[in-house]
């Protein structure tokens, strides 16, 4: 297992979001995490990177193990955590420089400053993503003048530069078009050859074409999990069965 | 009334209040400049004055302004933008934040005339430091630190938080994500409050009158006596020296304030066109 949840708790001050969370998620497979808003899947992904350690009120008990390794454990560097767990945001975030530049952020912050390595890197990340034909002759331009779609996929590519293990994504295609998402979600499936990746879904469509398992997430306890396909055609939990089928969130 | 009538009624006094203030501006600048211009030359930019400024020129005046937008920018710059980005990204206590803020507000609309007073009380009685170029650009940082705080602290407190996360996510340090995106996001709001505080500093008097000794020799360091431009205009024209150089030294002074404004405001636009945003 590549991502193991035992028993995970968490919240801020004391409201309790997350409670009693036991999930195992395979290596090189897609993970999707459904549920109404506001029932914590935002939550728990970002526990698994720890960016809610951001949040000064935020604390939990239980586990998250990556690689068999406590991620909340006293010898865990968060700075190597989240080189490791990649993550991509709601709403795409492009730094307000070059193209280039993006997908050089992580490399230059974590040491590596040989100008040949860099642009090897840059290039074949922007491949993996599916941007490079497009942004070939202008990486030196600004990334904010990008569309939404392009710049979801720019921010993918700088997070694989850094060649993470994981990639957390929370709702990537929420604020893009269709074709958009259809292209983020081809680059899912290629990308899962190399990556574990979790996502966060609001879209029933997207979490049955584009994940190997599924989790539904109900007032920060997981109902259900288990294979994409028996979550859909044969759910074991009345719950999952009507949000499955729509008739709530 | 109607919707559409008021909006008209809004824009043409916006496009009026507009041309007034350009107007007014114009005119200002103009009158100045027109009155000015007759007493430049060569000889007026590159000599000391002679006769109390009567003749001569205002090089010694010239560097002084100089010296004293160094000093100025040497401290002020670090410690406003420096203490900005304490309060922006490290402190967590807001009574602080609010108590540092409202005694910047105060500072700020201290007149300037108090700047002088207290420096003339504090360093040169006090301390002892001695009249010079020195103490009068310390009392011009004091000056101008409140409004550079001010508006750098706005500049930083606006970086998108989306772009903090970005680089939190990436596995950047705070430091890490101040210096490559904090900073650069916010650079061209902090770059206007510093240019705002240093125009302001580079025309005061009165703050440094008591200060920098007044004389007219040839400052050669920053413990040398001098005179800013500001000043000897005043003085000029306060004694009825001569209006001429009066106007003239008036006019070098908008000049160079221009030249900042104008220079710094196009480096801000490429600079941001340069970020895309
Ligand atoms: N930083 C925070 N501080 C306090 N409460 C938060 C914070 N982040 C999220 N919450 C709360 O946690 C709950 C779950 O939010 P979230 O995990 O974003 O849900 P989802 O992503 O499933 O829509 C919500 O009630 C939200 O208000
Ligand atoms: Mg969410």
């Amino acid at each position: 297992m590549k991502i193991e949840v035992n028993h995970f708790n968490a919240g801020f001050g004391n409201m309790e979001i997350l409670k009693d969370i036991n999930l195992k998620i395979p290596k090189h497979s897609v993970t999707a995490l459904i549920g109404p808003s506001g029932c914590g899947k935002s939550t728990f992904l970002r526990s698994i990177n720890r960016m809610n350690d951001l949040s000064r009120d935020f604390c939990c008990n239980g586990d998250i193990l990556i690689n068999s390794m406590n991620i909340y454990g006293d010898e865990i560097d968060v700075v190597d955590l989240r080189k490791n767990v990649g993550m991509v945001f709601q709403k795409a975030n492009p730094f307000p420089m070059s193209i280039y530049d993006n997908v050089a952020y992580g490399l230059r912050i974590h040491g590596i400053h040989d100008d040949y390595e860099i642009s090897k890197v840059v290039e074949k990340s922007l491949k993996q993503a599916a941007l490079w034909e497009e942004v070939e002759d202008k990486l030196f331009e600004s990334a904010l003048n990008l569309s939404g779609g392009q710049q979801q996929r720019l921010c993918i590519a700088r997070t694989i530069a850094v060649n993470p293990d994981i990639i957390l994504m929370d709702e990537p295609c929420s604020a893009l078009d269709p074709i958009s998402t259809l292209k983020i979600e081809e680059l899912i499936s290629e990308l899962k050859k190399d990556y574990t990746i979790v996502l966060v879904t609001h879209n029933m469509q997207q979490a049955k074409r584009s994940s190997d398992y599924t989790a539904f997430f109900l007032n920060g306890e997981v109902i259900e999990s288990g294979l994409t396909r028996n979550i859909f055609q044969n759910p074991q939990e009345i719950k999952t069965q009507d949000y499955i089928m729509g008739r709530f969130g | 009334m109607h919707v559409k009538s008021i909006q008209k009624i809004t824009s043409f006094w916006f496009k009026l209040s507009g041309a007034i203030t350009l107007a007014i501006l114009m005119i200002i600048v103009s009158y100045i400049l027109i009155k000015g211009i007759g007493a430049i030359n060569l000889e007026f930019l590159l000599t000391k004055p002679v006769d109390s400024g009567r003749e001569g020129g205002i090089l010694p005046m010239i560097l002084s302004s100089l010296y004293l937008l160094a000093v100025t920018s040497f401290i002020a710059i670090p410690l406003g933008v420096g203490s900005a980005l304490y309060m922006a990204e490290y402190n967590e206590n807001h009574k602080l934040e609010v108590v540092i803020r409202f005694i910047s507000q105060v500072l700020a609309s201290v007149p300037s005339i108090v700047f002088g007073l207290f420096g003339l009380a504090f360093l040169i009685f006090f301390l002892k430091t001695g009249w010079s170029l020195l103490s009068g650009g310390v009392i011009l940082s004091l000056m101008s630190m409140p409004t550079i705080y001010q508006v750098s602290e706005v500049a930083l407190k606006s970086v998108p938080e989306h772009y903090k996360e970005g680089c939190y996510g990436m596995g950047a340090t705070k430091w890490q994500c101040i210096t490559s995106i904090i900073l650069p996001t916010a650079a061209s709001g902090i770059f206007t409050g510093i240019i705002l505080a240093l125009t302001r500093a580079f025309s005061e008097a009165a703050a440094v009158m008591y200060l920098v000794g007044s004389s007219l020799e040839m400052p050669t360091s920053l413990l040398d006596t001098g005179r800013p431009l500001p000043l000897h205009l005043y003085v000029l024209a306060n004694e009825g020296i001569s209006m001429e150089n009066a106007y003239g030294t008036a006019f070098v002074l908008i000049a160079i304030v221009l030249t900042i404004t104008i220079l710094s405001n196009h480096i801000i636009s490429k600079y941001e066109i340069k970020l895309g945003v």
